[in-house]
């Protein structure tokens, strides 16, 4: 009885410590101007939501949330789409020198981002790639492959082989046999996938950063890292555009979830 | 069988050409650029070979080595501290019967949150006027109220706070399906044979999730060593450097500064240190599932 006393106010104590810090920032949002510099601090907003508006209006939030969806959207349907075909050839044909492809892919998924950071902002200049969604979706494909290749494999392998070889012959060519038998039956290895890279996509800042200087195609992060704010930040704005930067992210984290934590430990646990 | 290898390389190639340009070529760019000098804002100097150079003024740069101590002393203070809470949080979740998936669910959250938005909300935490760290430590006294971002030791434990916060879960997660991958069976005998809870813990449960821990540590210190995120929203590096990350120091003289020489060799050498560190961790972890496999 102690016991299951104690693991109650642990698991509370956790869950305060993982949500507590983050939902104070979504009341900021919802306070008014004046509450959100008060001392002591007002727990519970007026939910106003002017500052939703003025983000809306005066810092152009959507413009930035389309942005990120559309490098987000196109980085993962290419991740996913190139992805199947190399993981396909991994878990299908077992030649020699493919153990040493999977030890690159996880090799360079370690690389810090500053390593590379300077030729591929050269690379992108010469394609006139920079400030260019497919200027950023190209380095978000390239950084995301090595993980996406790594489930999907994981996942692939779990596909009996004899059902696909019953497609084989009876006449589907190996890409037809792809797309046609072992992507449906590993479905939920796809998506759990797209769901990581969709979630790295959305939230990478450092080549957003680099990449984006121009204002017009910024993703989120870097909207919300520049901030315009001379001598006072604008925090109630902040606060707001985060709140829509991240609310996304929780929905599908929590409806997803054990699908991410399978994803996140099969990518792990094989590495 | 040679048609099956053509084949499989086809499969292949987009992968191989995506990671082969934009990965694998820009770290040997990376090195090479490394013995050069050249300046964005300077093109006329064209490139220029300068064989070590920018290696001898990197170890007499105080800026670099004290970057490379502020880097080091990041990982290790947020590293083993994530772990250990994460390990915590880990037997916690395993054990937790009803609630352990919306546990799970309310973990998954602050690994979701942009870096860049939770970057944000520690600042808005550690505000100097209205921020709730203040109001926490010295209640409504706002005369004694203090910006712990532009005091040196402060800023950087508030980014430690900050990266430990959002990093613990993942952790966590990665030792819980360690916990999880230990049948229930082996609990069961060493009950019959008599073992204490303690004895359960130190004798059965840490030496089987000794890789997921392991794994958990190489995760952490490559991406501890590349924060970035954090340093760029709460500090800008400053105050007086503190909290001037090599990743922080290398974008600065590259983009900022336009030392593309200078900043491929502080590209390069936050590059070797984390393949060392990840090269001794994958060899302990390697001989350490050795030993699983052979007992």
């Amino acid at each position: 009885m102690r016991r299951s006393a104690l693991l109650l106010t642990c698991s509370l104590g956790i869950a305060l410590f993982c949500l507590l810090p983050f939902l104070w920032f979504v009341l900021t949002s919802l306070k008014l101007p004046a509450e959100l510099t008060a001392i002591p601090p007002t727990l519970i907003p007026s939910f106003y939501w002017g500052f939703y508006q003025s983000a809306l209006e005066k810092y152009r939030l959507l413009h930035y949330v389309a942005n990120s969806v559309i490098v987000a959207g196109a980085a993962t349907f290419i991740t996913v789409a190139i992805g199947s075909l190399a993981a396909y050839a991994i878990a299908r044909f077992h030649l020699a020198w493919m153990r040493y492809y999977l030890l690159l892919l996880l090799v360079v998924s370690m690389f810090p981002q500053i390593a590379i950071a300077g030729p591929v902002w050269s690379i992108l200049d010469r394609f006139h790639w920079l400030n260019s969604y497919q200027g950023l979706v190209s380095i978000y494909v390239a950084l995301s492959l090595p993980l996406g290749i790594w489930i999907l494999a994981t996942f692939f392998r779990d596909v009996p082989g004899e059902i696909e070889e019953a497609a084989l012959v009876d006449g589907c060519s190996r890409l037809q046999a792809l797309y046609k038998v072992i992507l449906p039956l590993a479905a939920p290895g796809i998506l759990t996938a797209a769901l990581l890279v969709f979630i790295y996509a959305w939230n990478e800042f450092f080549f957003a950063l680099i990449i984006m200087t121009n204002p017009t195609v910024q993703t989120l992060p870097v909207g919300i890292a520049l901030f315009p704010g001379e001598y006072t930040m604008p925090w109630g704005e902040i606060a707001a555009a985060s709140t829509v930067a991240t609310v996304p992210l929780v929905v599908l984290t929590l409806v997803f979830q054990r699908g991410i934590v399978r994803g996140l430990s099969a990518g792990a646990i094989k590495g | 069988m040679k048609s099956s290898h053509r084949l499989a390389l086809l499969f292949l190639l987009p992968s191989v050409i995506m990671v082969g340009l934009f990965l694998v070529y820009p770290i040997f760019e990376s090195f090479r650029l490394s013995f050069y000098r050249q300046i964005l804002t300077l093109p006329w100097l064209g490139e220029k070979m300068v064989g070590w150079e920018n290696y001898t003024d990197l170890l007499t740069d105080p800026v670099a080595l004290q970057s490379l101590r502020t880097t080091l002393l990041f990982v290790g203070v947020t590293v083993p501290l994530e772990l250990l809470l994460g390990l915590g949080m880990a037997l916690v979740m395993n054990d937790a019967f009803r609630g352990r998936g919306l546990l799970r669910a309310v973990v998954l959250i602050p690994w979701a949150i942009p870096t860049v938005v939770s970057s944000q909300m520690w600042r808005f935490i550690f505000n100097d006027r209205y921020g709730l760290f203040n109001f926490i430590l010295f209640g409504g006294a706002t005369s004694r109220y203090f910006a712990p971002l532009a005091d040196p030791y402060p800023a950087l434990l508030a980014i430690m706070a900050a990266e430990i916060w959002k990093a613990t879960p993942f952790a966590a997660l990665i030792i819980l399906a360690g916990l999880q991958g230990i049948p229930d069976e082996l609990y069961e005998a060493a009950s019959i044979d008599g073992a204490t809870t303690w004895q359960k813990f130190g004798g059965l449960t840490l030496p089987l999730i000794r890789p997921a821990v392991l794994l958990a540590l190489l995760f952490r210190t490559i991406d501890a060593l590349r924060v970035f995120d954090l340093v760029f929203v709460m500090t800008q590096g400053g105050p007086a450097d503190a909290t001037n990350v090599l990743q922080f120091y290398g974008y600065k003289k590259t983009f900022t500064e336009g030392m593309i020489g200078y900043g491929s060799t502080i590209a390069v050498t936050v590059f070797l240190l984390s393949l060392a560190l990840s090269s001794a961790y994958v060899c302990v972890l390697k001989k350490s599932q050795g030993q699983g496999a052979a007992s």
